[in-house]
């Protein structure tokens, strides 16, 4: 009988053998897909369970907390937004079920605390529950609360970065959203018509008009191409591929040099310079300011968009894949550009040629208030040299002083910007056919402040919708 | 008598049961670990309340340790001691569910565990001669199934998610199905004991399969149709595949005939699947086996709450008390529902991860493994079967709940042998417990003196 039962027995090891392995199956090799299962709520709660950080705006206004509910084991947060849509972008929301969107799901390890998990053994056997930690950043509510107060509820955005740290001071997009609804309109939000839960300063890439003529005057200059006393003849009118390029209001320029040109926003001038400059040139200097390519900026880069030449498969197309270079220059064809991406031009200038990468984070820190980490400005790019880069802006000076931006000027403080007007025909904009832009800086000697604004289905101009804003913007931003 | 001088592979009393000393010291010291993680957990500080709670635990099995040391000096070293270690993972595991319950369950489990040992103490002085159990088989049988039928009588039974496994009389609730596998596992051994060269003896060959006699093999049918019987009765799928299991082993075991466990097996399939398609409770089980996805927040929901709590624990798990069991906010079944009974393997495992569930599945068949060598050292047929068939149902116990929790099997409500929570499992098993050590205890005597004794306590 003894051999039965040693046989008897290897059956039972076999059999605790298979419970070991379908132990395995569901701790280890089935574990994510057991926790992905929406039948899996410990997921949700365990995430309801970490405190998260707090975000606050450069002043130390709070923008985001997390607010407890329950005690003990079964104590759980919900993220509360007391500004309401004043930050709803660039900051998002953090919710468990809807899961979180921009600076919230960029900056999520630091807000849950994720990565200071594990940091002592210590901490792991006192057992101390993973607290979030707090991020606080540069964004700052008076500027967000003028910008939201001059677009006047027109669809439109915002973007004001400091240019010599890429700290970004505001970023305000008109219809905004209250991140509190968010639990409960999700799915009405989704279905807006005004898509107000899309960040328009970084999501939507607008034809940017006559503000890129920055770009191709930064690559005419920069290159060598020509300096800022060379002449080209500017007419009235051009033919381009068999269509006609001309003026805004028709007038023809004669001789002029490129301040001249940017001053009046020449369009001859521009699309005659973008030929002497050449694909390749233009596209260098596309690349060193940042476009095509995802920005770098601390928000994810699904959620935003690229600047650039758009074919039809929405790829940005390159130098020597057919592009219109005389409209291009203009800022016409199938040229889009983010508002973000248009204050980054500014900011390069502004910052004597050198784009610094922009950052909405500041500093974090632990729940005990200590500071962990603080953000190091770091530049992206040396675009230009600061020969250009002055040369520019002495231009940029004579578009607020005498042409068509001195809707921008402010008092005491001199204002150096480009206006823009790109005629789209939109349908939802009823007939409203302008996307109106002003780009600039200021003060145009000391820069502070660059800031990108832009108006969607307006009648008006750049230089009358725009301008008004970016100076509002950049009045708070210095005066404050 | 005539007394030889012990061969070098005769174990020695003494070394026996210093061995098990040895052995409960570090099951003390695990148990005053574990219960310190838990205070950890809940209180953020450490009472000396876990190291009284240690030293309580092992002053019980020191006294039990002693008792054995008198009443059963040859008995088997460890298998004791593996039992404590069992009902000491299972205690810190309940006392680590109390807070989150809000309930004294660990304390009434501790009692139990101390009943348990008296228990023990009383068999063991009861049976110094468990020959006698022989003698009572059939009243014994008759114990058994009517422990079975009595979830099912009227004012006494209680119903258990569509399962009959309870009876209640007043405050107290008992699961007679824990003792009524001793029962008939004693049944069966005798039985078989007697019949075992007859069934074999017996048996022709028809159309190319080896069949027993008829005659003898009545009470085998019996067995089965007990088996199928609680299947259609108490509706349990796992307790009748438990008792089913170990009549299977047991008949192997006594007769060697494989052809026996097919015919055994294909009749248990044959019935369980009669069973299936007319018992609506049963089908419903093996359904939800089959895809407990199906019915998520019905059926389902204990399977893959099981399945969830283990995702959660990963390789080490997720540590003391950190699990979650109750839903916050909710007074519903919670995140793991049945945790100190059905789910305690899911909640070891979502808290101690797949280490801590394999090294709870190696225990069991550590225990196994001593009872089985029990078996083998045993020298007559009674002794022999009855150490397999006990061990075979403990075993085959565990196998049942832990398969049911990790979807081997379905899902059933057998309880894990000293680990859930449960006065009568904790009796029953340490009536296991003594008869699987009065057999060990005959046996090495007879081993070390190199012959037949005469009944335990007279040794002196």
């Amino acid at each position: 009988m003894n051999a039965r039962i040693v046989r008897l027995f290897g059956f039972i090891a076999i059999s605790f053998a298979v419970l070991v392995g379908f132990t395995s199956q569901w701790t280890v090799f089935g574990a994510e897909d057991l926790k992905q299962q929406s039948a899996n709520k410990r997921p949700l709660f365990k995430a309801q369970q970490i405190k998260r950080g707090r975000i606050t705006a450069a002043d130390g206004t709070l923008i985001a907390r997390s607010v407890g509910t329950g005690q003990g084991a079964s104590r759980q947060y919900v993220r509360e937004y007391p500004l309401g849509g004043l930050f709803g972008h660039p900051v998002g929301y953090n919710f468990v079920e809807q899961g979180n969107s921009e600076f919230e799901q960029f900056h999520n390890d630091e807000l849950t605390g994720e990565d200071s998990e594990f940091t002592t053994l210590f901490d792991e056997l006192r057992g101390r529950k993973q607290v979030g930690r707090n991020v606080s950043t540069s964004l700052d509510p008076t500027a967000q609360q003028t910008a939201f107060d001059l677009l006047a509820g027109r669809p439109g955005a915002v973007v004001a970065i400091e240019p010599d740290t890429g700290r970004v001071r505001a970023m305000a997009s008109q219809p905004p959203y209250d991140p509190n609804l968010i639990p409960e309109q999700l799915s009405e939000l989704n279905a807006d018509p005004g898509s107000s839960l899309v960040n328009r300063a970084t999501q939507s890439p607008y034809p940017p008009g006559s503000t890129f003529k920055l770009v191709t005057a930064t690559a005419a200059l920069d290159s060598g191409n020509i300096d800022p006393d060379t002449l080209i003849d500017a007419p009235a009118s051009l033919t381009v591929q068999g269509q006609p390029l001309a003026n805004s209001g028709g007038s023809a320029f004669g001789e002029i040099n490129v301040t001249t040109a940017l001053t009046n926003s020449v369009n001859t001038f521009f699309a005659k310079l973008g030929r002497r400059v050449g694909e390749e040139t233009l596209y260098e200097y596309m690349d060193r300011f940042g476009f095509n390519s995802k920005p770098d900026i601390d928000l994810p880069s699904t959620q935003l968009a690229t600047s650039g030449v758009f074919g039809p498969d929405r790829r940005p197309l390159r130098a020597d894949e057919g592009v219109d270079i005389s409209r291009i220059a203009i800022g016409q064809e199938r040229l889009l550009t983010t508002p973000l991406q248009m204050a980054e031009v500014v900011a390069t200038i502004a910052n004597d040629g050198d784009l610094m990468k922009p950052r909405i984070w500041d500093t974090v820190s632990d729940v005990d208030g200590r500071t962990v980490d603080t953000m190091e400005p770091s530049r992206q790019s040396e675009v230009m040299s600061e020969e250009t880069a002055s040369q520019l802006t002495e231009a940029m000076r004579a578009v607020v002083d005498e042409g068509t931006g001195t809707a921008a000027a402010l008092s005491g403080i001199d204002v150096a910007g480009k206006t823009g007007t790109a005629e789209v025909m939109r349908e939802e904009c009823a007939g409203l056919p302008n996307q109106a832009w002003f780009v600039g800086f200021a003060p145009a000697d000391d820069p502070q402040i660059a800031v990108a604004a832009t108006v969607e289905c307006t009648d008006g101009q750049g230089g009358t919708v725009a301008a008004p804003i970016a100076a509002g913007v950049m009045q708070t931003l210095i005066g404050g | 008598m005539e007394v030889r001088a012990a061969g070098g592979s005769a174990p020695r009393r003494g070394s026996a049961r210093n061995r098990e000393l040895l052995a409960l010291i570090p099951v003390a010291l695990l148990l005053t670990i574990g219960f310190a993680a838990v205070f950890a957990q809940n209180d953020s500080q450490l009472g000396n309340l876990s190291l009284s709670y240690g030293l309580y635990f092992l002053a019980v099995c020191l006294a039990t340790h002693i008792y054995i040391r008198i009443r059963l000096p040859d008995a088997d070293p460890y298998l004791f001691p593996l039992m404590a270690l069992l009902t000491a993972i299972g205690l810190v595991m309940i006392y680590r569910l109390d807070a989150e319950l809000a309930r004294d369950l660990a304390r009434d489990q501790a009692n139990w565990f101390v009943l348990g040992l008296v228990l023990f103490a009383v068999v063991v002085h009861v049976l110094r001669d468990y020959s006698v159990l022989e003698r009572y088989r059939y009243t014994i049988a008759l114990t058994g199934i009517g422990l079975l039928l009595a979830p099912r009588l009227p004012f006494l039974g209680e119903q258990v998610n569509g399962a009959y496994l309870g009876i209640r009389i007043g405050p107290v609730g008992f699961q007679p199905v824990e003792l009524a596998k001793l029962c008939i596992v004693v049944f069966l051994a005798s039985y078989l004991r007697e019949h075992r060269e007859l069934l074999v003896v017996g048996a022709r060959r028809i159309l190319g399969v080896t069949l027993p006699p008829l005659k003898h093999f009545g009470p085998l049918l019996v067995v089965w149709g007990a088996s199928m019987f609680m299947l259609i009765f108490i509706r349990d799928l796992g307790s009748s595949l438990m008792f089913f299991a170990a009549f299977l082993a047991l008949l192997y075991v006594a007769t060697g005939r494989l052809s026996f466990i097919t015919i055994g097996l294909a009749m248990f399939m044959a019935g369980a699947w009669v069973v299936y398609s007319t018992v609506s409770h049963v089908a419903d089980r093996v359904d939800i086996w089959l895809d407990p996805y199906q019915d998520p927040s019905g059926a389902g929901y204990q399977v893959l709450q099981s399945m969830f709590a283990q995702a959660d624990g990963g390789l080490l798990g997720e540590g003391f008390a950190r699990s979650m069991v109750v839903i916050p906010g909710s007074s519903g079944d919670g995140f793991l529902p049945a945790a100190h009974t059905d789910l305690i393997y899911s909640l070891i495992v979502s808290e101690l991860g797949l280490y801590g569930g394999a090294a709870v599945i190696c225990i069991y068949l550590l225990v196994a493994a001593r009872g089985f060598k029990i078996a083998m050292m045993a020298n007559d047929g009674f002794s022999k079967l009855l150490a397999t068939g006990l061990t075979t149902v403990f075993a085959f116990q565990a196998f049942v709940i832990i398969g049911g929790v990790t979807r081997v099997i379905p899902l059933t409500g057998v309880t894990l042998p000293l680990v859930s929570y449960g006065g009568s499992s904790i009796l029953a098993n340490f009536i296991l417990l003594a008869l699987l050590l009065l057999v060990s205890d005959r046996a090495r005597r007879e081993a070390r003196r190199g012959g037949p004794a005469p009944p335990a306590g007279v040794w002196s």
